[in-house]
């Protein structure tokens, strides 16, 4: 089936940019499913990758209706190939071992649980509504990462050696939750996003409590990865469209 | 409003009220706070607005699609359904005859949130001696929890 072209305009490209960090990490987590350490975690991993799910859809939904070409949410989730995807690098990453899942988990949520209570006053009134509900799924969600980052850090040695591990790998992935380009530039300007640099201190304080009672330390690394905003990934995205896109591509107009 | 716009209101109101939730099916999605308003429109359809519980709750566009057939069933065929996000579905909506419903269904009913947080008693032998087994459960709105008393695993509805 023929991948389709936006016509991007920067409010679009903002909302495109939620949907897909939204939609691969939900997929990421989906993956879990039947292999989850234990049946609790297999219902908790795949619960929170519905919710993330729910809100790709809805992010899609609004972006379908703001290019007002008739599209629907599925044609931007399957017809669009890696570099028109514009998710945090963050979220693509292969899901790894369990520590590495809680750790990505903890990252992300941190970030969201504020931009998504920050997102609640914008200007765009549906992407203000989304943030309404999305604010109370994520609080859940980090509770429940934070939850286990404490339990693996303060842990078995083997715990703590993996859960340090990822921490150090991911850490230069979470300089891109606060880039802000000109499509954020424009979008802050608006009224449509919050600044992310009001977010910082709220990320830093929720993450510092949390490694503090799992006795670890924040990462020092500065040199900070960059590129999912502008289209430009790591080569794990185009592997994880093969699969996720594969029946609606192969069979188009399949239904189930 | 004419006798005969009144009378179709009415039956609208009855008929969507008493959809059941596909997933919990003795409350109906009235009970759990789920319908927001059911109004004449001009073109004299009818509308529903439903909040959704979760925004990837599966049994959303089953409800929508319920909704409409329940109308439908009612004599109704010309009816909109609207899911509304804001102001955000809790669950402080559910009704008491829901937390009741919930209860003897074996799911413990979520506290109000502006309430302090108090023993979870035990949805079969009310025992208050009960610990959770994981946020998660079965679906998205339960979690997981367990009596100490008689032994028994229960889903509690979680606090939203």
């Amino acid at each position: 089936m023929t991948t389709i072209h936006l016509e991007e305009t920067p409010h679009l490209t903002y909302v495109l940019r939620l949907a897909d960090s939204a939609l691969v990490l939900s997929h990421r987590l989906s993956e879990w499913c039947g292999h989850a350490p234990m049946l609790e975690e297999d219902l908790a991993l795949a619960n929170i990758a519905l919710d993330l799910l729910g809100q790709a859809r809805l992010l899609y939904e609004h972006a379908a209706a703001l290019e007002g070409r008739g599209r629907s949410e599925d044609d931007l989730a399957y017809l669009r190939d890696a570099p028109q995807f514009k998710n945090l690098l963050i979220c693509e990453l292969p899901r790894g071992d369990f520590a590495f899942t809680v750790v990505r988990q903890t990252l992300v949520s941190a970030f969201f649980h504020p931009y998504w209570q920050l997102a609640r006053g914008s200007t765009d009134r549906t992407l203000a509504a989304i943030a309404e509900k999305a604010e109370k799924e994520v609080a859940y969600h980090l509770r429940h990462a934070g939850a286990w980052l404490v339990r693996l850090g303060d842990g078995t040695e083997e715990s703590r050696r993996r859960t340090l591990e990822a921490l150090d790998t991911l850490w230069p992935y979470t300089g891109e939750l606060f880039e802000v380009d000109a499509v954020g530039e424009a979008m802050i300007e608006a009224g449509i996003a919050p600044d992310p640099a009001s977010i910082r201190p709220v990320f830093e304080d929720t993450l510092d409590r949390l490694l503090a009672d799992a006795e670890l330390a924040r990462p020092s690394a500065a040199w900070m990865q960059t590129g999912g905003l502008r289209g430009v990934h790591t080569e794990h995205l185009g592997h994880m469209l093969a699969v996720m896109q594969h029946l609606p591509r192969a069979y188009p107009g399949a239904r189930w | 409003m004419s006798t005969v716009a009144l009378d179709r209101l009415e039956r609208a109101i009855e008929a969507v009220s008493a959809v059941p939730d596909p997933e919990i099916p003795v409350v109906t999605i009235a009970d759990l706070g789920m319908v927001r308003a059911v109004r004449l429109a001009a073109d004299g359809a009818v509308e529903v607005d439903l909040t959704p519980t979760y925004t990837g709750c599966p049994a959303t566009r089953l409800i929508a699609e319920e909704v409409r057939a329940a109308l439908a069933a009612a004599g109704i065929a010309e009816a909109r359904v609207n899911l509304v996000l804001s102001p955000a579905w809790t669950t402080d909506w559910i009704t008491p005859e829901g937390r009741a419903a919930l209860r003897r269904y074996g799911i413990a009913p979520p506290p109000r949130r502006s309430e302090p947080e108090t023993p979870v008693p035990c949805p079969r032998c009310g025992s208050t001696e009960t610990e959770e087994i994981s946020r998660f459960g079965s679906t998205p709105c339960k979690a997981l929890w367990r009596c100490r008393t008689c032994r028994e695993p229960f889903d509690r509805f979680k606090c939203l």
